[in-house]
């Protein structure tokens, strides 16, 4: 039988989760003299022994693809960072009839930081008052000139590289010297001067020069595998190190937090969790708690702690907690462009990911849909993978040499492009707790509720219409197998695909529709903050994760003034 | 975003895949002959895979073929391991050589180089089934093969040679593109 093992310590502050909103306010928090423990649900990451850096597909038997070739064209092959998943056998969640929803989630020491793209955006001024711009959702209860000096601390920590181009819609950083454009970059961006569409270096949390004792980008263009010399962002490398250092912080693996356990005074006092590797129901006390656990399931933690004091789940007076979830909106296609048959072989592998891309630019016109979308691209001579040549197959059949020198004339020849946009919260789409299902531990999971609107299944349209102009202006042949209805209208990815899924516990000066405060701090409970992107009230274009940094970096700063004056 | 050790998460540690190799590595050098022992296909299964396998990615002059580049033993393990593989690919064989059986009164292993040509060109390709609906389950099938051998071979250490690929490398700095003949 399990049993309750109480720990007679008591911490400052109890972080769950150790990804991009974990690592930072682990790091904020000791370095401010606090005693921190940090739960995280998976296993501790062993470089040296867990990345998969410069290995070749002929080193690993299936040569990437998985058991059974199942993780060919997944986001998560066998060359990726360990322990992200889009399934985790005994810990499932669920998705309501009509609903198709699908959930990115990394069980290890800095969690999703370690398979992410890298691409580190700041939200833009009007990303923050989005009503009082065009009349839907909701205005953040911060504003740009706010967040910024956090955007600073965070970039001049982690290292973004980046170019100042004083564009609105893309504010510029404190950056790091971009990487020269490949060849396909090269291509690309000639056509999107044509058509006047900005394509400018990306902005990505690689170093391109040593910073703060981690070594400069080698290029081999492997990010995703995780990185052994620290020059990609991970909090695993650069959050949680520095923490350690403090000698003030303590980390519990393989613990999957349960419930917030709340006193009788109304405040959290512990965390209940399992540990994984006994099986067994444990405590961790604390005077404050930081919810890092990912949006989702930072709201799954609330939901599931139920009390006679907080029938509806801890911080969920205003019945918000696991409501105005929001993905990007994601439509892809791609192009063959001839030209670049006649490349000779070179190293094209650069950073792990894009070297230039487009932020929105037709803030300055009216669209038939509202708010706006970047475009990201990639392609070219990267490492062969499984699933390559699947459109060489398809498109030429055959057999025999031919194919063969097909493949290689074809090899390097296709650019793909990907939209990501802002989707507007809306009542149809939200979480809550599956009320016959729970996962291998125990705990009630999560389910699922998801439709897009109209909006934004025009600016799928827009962008499948941006994305063949560039094709074609850069005098290459447009592919994108997407149709304007079915399931999908226009390629847009089912929710949750983007993994940008956020805002399930939002912040808002109004107790009764928001969750939060603007420091992140829970309304209900004074003691709890919620520093991941659950508080986002609205989803821009930009990738969450340097936003989910800068918020929790200000957050930690709030919590240790509170802390100093006793008032949590 | 990956895959997991363990019981929990579905990715496949380095020092696992290393030692699977090594089985792998193993297992060949002690069956007879330094033959592989396959995991699904039959020998006679097996024998035909191969020879289909080089059929769709020949040795040239450049380079070995698909079996040189180890496609044969990567399809046999994926396909153990996947009933959806071991339906498409065992069933496929079986059609293959039943289809030889009516044409040419032999399976596709004993026809003669002309007649296996013939089947294979017709095969091949999608638009034949539109003409002779008898044999569309052949192009399934040969559509999956012709897919796991390109995998095989240009995940190799010949194929990616072949193709070009010169990265992978420790630079200090990334030079960019150079010149784009004709842009």
């Amino acid at each position: 039988m399990a049993q309750v093992v109480r720990s007679p310590k008591v911490y400052d502050v109890c972080i769950v989760g150790s990804g991009a909103a974990g690592g930072t306010a682990a790091k904020v928090l000791t370095e401010g003299g606090l005693s921190v423990v940090m739960l995280e649900a998976g296993p501790a990451l062993n470089p040296e022994k867990d990345y998969k850096e410069h290995v070749w597909p002929y080193q690993l038997p299936h040569r990437g693809g998985g058991v059974g070739g199942k993780l060919k064209h997944e986001v998560g092959d066998e060359f990726m960072a360990p322990n992200g998943a889009w399934e985790i056998v005994g810990e499932p969640y669920t998705a309501a009839p009509g609903s198709q929803f699908r959930w990115f989630r990394s069980r290890i020491v800095g969690g999703r930081t370690n398979h992410w793209g890298r691409i580190a955006l700041r939200f833009a001024p009007v990303d923050f008052r989005s009503r009082s711009t065009d009349g839907m959702g909701d205005d953040w209860p911060i504003t740009y000139e706010e967040v910024a000096p956090y955007y600073d601390k965070v970039e001049s920590y982690v290292g973004v590289f980046g170019t100042k181009e004083n564009i609105s819609s893309a504010p510029d950083g404190v950056f790091l010297p971009p990487p020269p454009p490949r060849c396909t970059e090269t291509i690309v961006k000639k056509a999107c001067d044509k058509l006047n569409i900005p394509c400018i270096p990306s902005r990505m949390a690689i170093l391109t020069k040593p910073l703060n004792g981690r070594a400069a980008c080698h290029y081999c263009g492997q990010c995703g595998r995780g990185c052994l010399t620290a020059s990609n962002f991970s909090s695993s490398q650069v959050m949680i190190p520095p923490a350690q250092a403090t000698g003030r912080f303590t980390l519990i693996t393989n613990a999957m937090a349960r419930e917030i356990v709340v006193g009788k005074d109304g405040k959290a006092k512990a965390v209940a969790y399992i540990d994984k590797a006994t099986r067994s129901d444990k405590r961790v006390h604390a005077k404050a708690f930081v919810m890092a656990a990912s949006a989702c399931e930072s709201a799954r933690l609330l939901l599931n702690s139920r009390s006679s004091l907080f029938p509806d789940g801890l911080a969920n007076s205003s019945g918000a907690v696991g409501r105005y979830l929001t993905d990007s909106v994601g439509s892809e296609a791609g192009g063959y462009f001839p030209q670049l048959e006649k490349m000779p072989p070179h190293n094209h592998d650069g950073v792990g990911g894009m070297h230039l891309y487009m932020p929105w630019w037709k803030f300055d016109r009216k669209n038939d849909f509202l708010r706006g979308y970047h475009i990201e691209f990639g392609g070219g001579r990267g490492m062969p993978v499984v699933g390559q040549f699947d459109n060489v197959c398809e498109e030429y059949e055959g057999y025999g040499t031919s194919l063969k020198q097909r493949c290689r004339s074809m090899y390097g020849t296709y650019i793909g492009f990907s939209g990501r946009g802002e989707m507007i919260p809306n009542e149809y789409s939200y979480c809550d707790l599956d009320p016959d299902t729970v996962d291998q531990w125990g705990i009630p999971v999560l389910r699922f509720h998801w439709r897009w609107s109209d909006n934004e299944i025009r600016m799928a349209r827009d962008m499948q219409e941006t994305f063949r102009s560039i094709v074609e202006a850069a005098g290459g042949t447009f592919i994108s197998k997407v149709r304007p209805e079915g399931a999908n209208p226009y390629g847009i990815a089912d929710g949750g695909v983007i993994i940008h899924e956020l805002g399930t516990a939002r912040m808002g000066n109004n107790p009764k529709t928001s969750v939060l405060n603007k420091f992140c701090q829970a309304h209900d409970v004074k003691n709890v903050f919620v520093t991941d992107a659950a508080a986002f009230v609205t989803n821009p274009d930009k990738n969450p994760t340097l936003t989910i940094m800068a918020l929790s970096w200000r957050a930690s700063e709030y919590l240790l003034d509170q802390a100093k004056k006793g008032s949590l | 975003m990956g895959a997991m050790a363990g019981s929990v998460l579905r990715t496949i540690p380095l020092q696992a895949a290393e030692y699977a190799h090594k089985m792998i590595a193993a297992e060949k050098a002690t069956t007879s002959a330094g033959t592989y022992a396959p995991k699904f296909f039959s020998p006679q299964q097996y024998k035909t895979i191969r020879t289909l396998c080089q059929a769709i990615i020949p040795p040239d002059s450049e380079s070995g073929g698909a079996i040189e580049a180890g496609a044969p033993e990567f399809i046999d393990l994926l396909t153990s391991e996947n009933p959806d593989y071991q339906l498409k690919l065992g069933g496929g064989l079986m059609w293959l050589d039943s289809a030889c059986v009516d044409r040419y009164d032999k399976p596709y292993l004993d026809c003669t180089p002309e007649q296996q040509k013939e089947i294979l060109d017709l095969i091949a390709y999608y638009k034949n089934a539109d003409k002779e609906p008898g044999i569309s389950q052949g192009v399934e099938f040969f559509a999956v093969l012709r897919e796991m051998t390109v995998d095989g071979f240009f995940t190799s250490e010949i194929g990616i040679k072949y193709l070009g690929y010169i990265g992978n490398k420790f630079l200090l700095a990334f030079d960019g593109c150079p010149p784009v003949p004709g842009a």
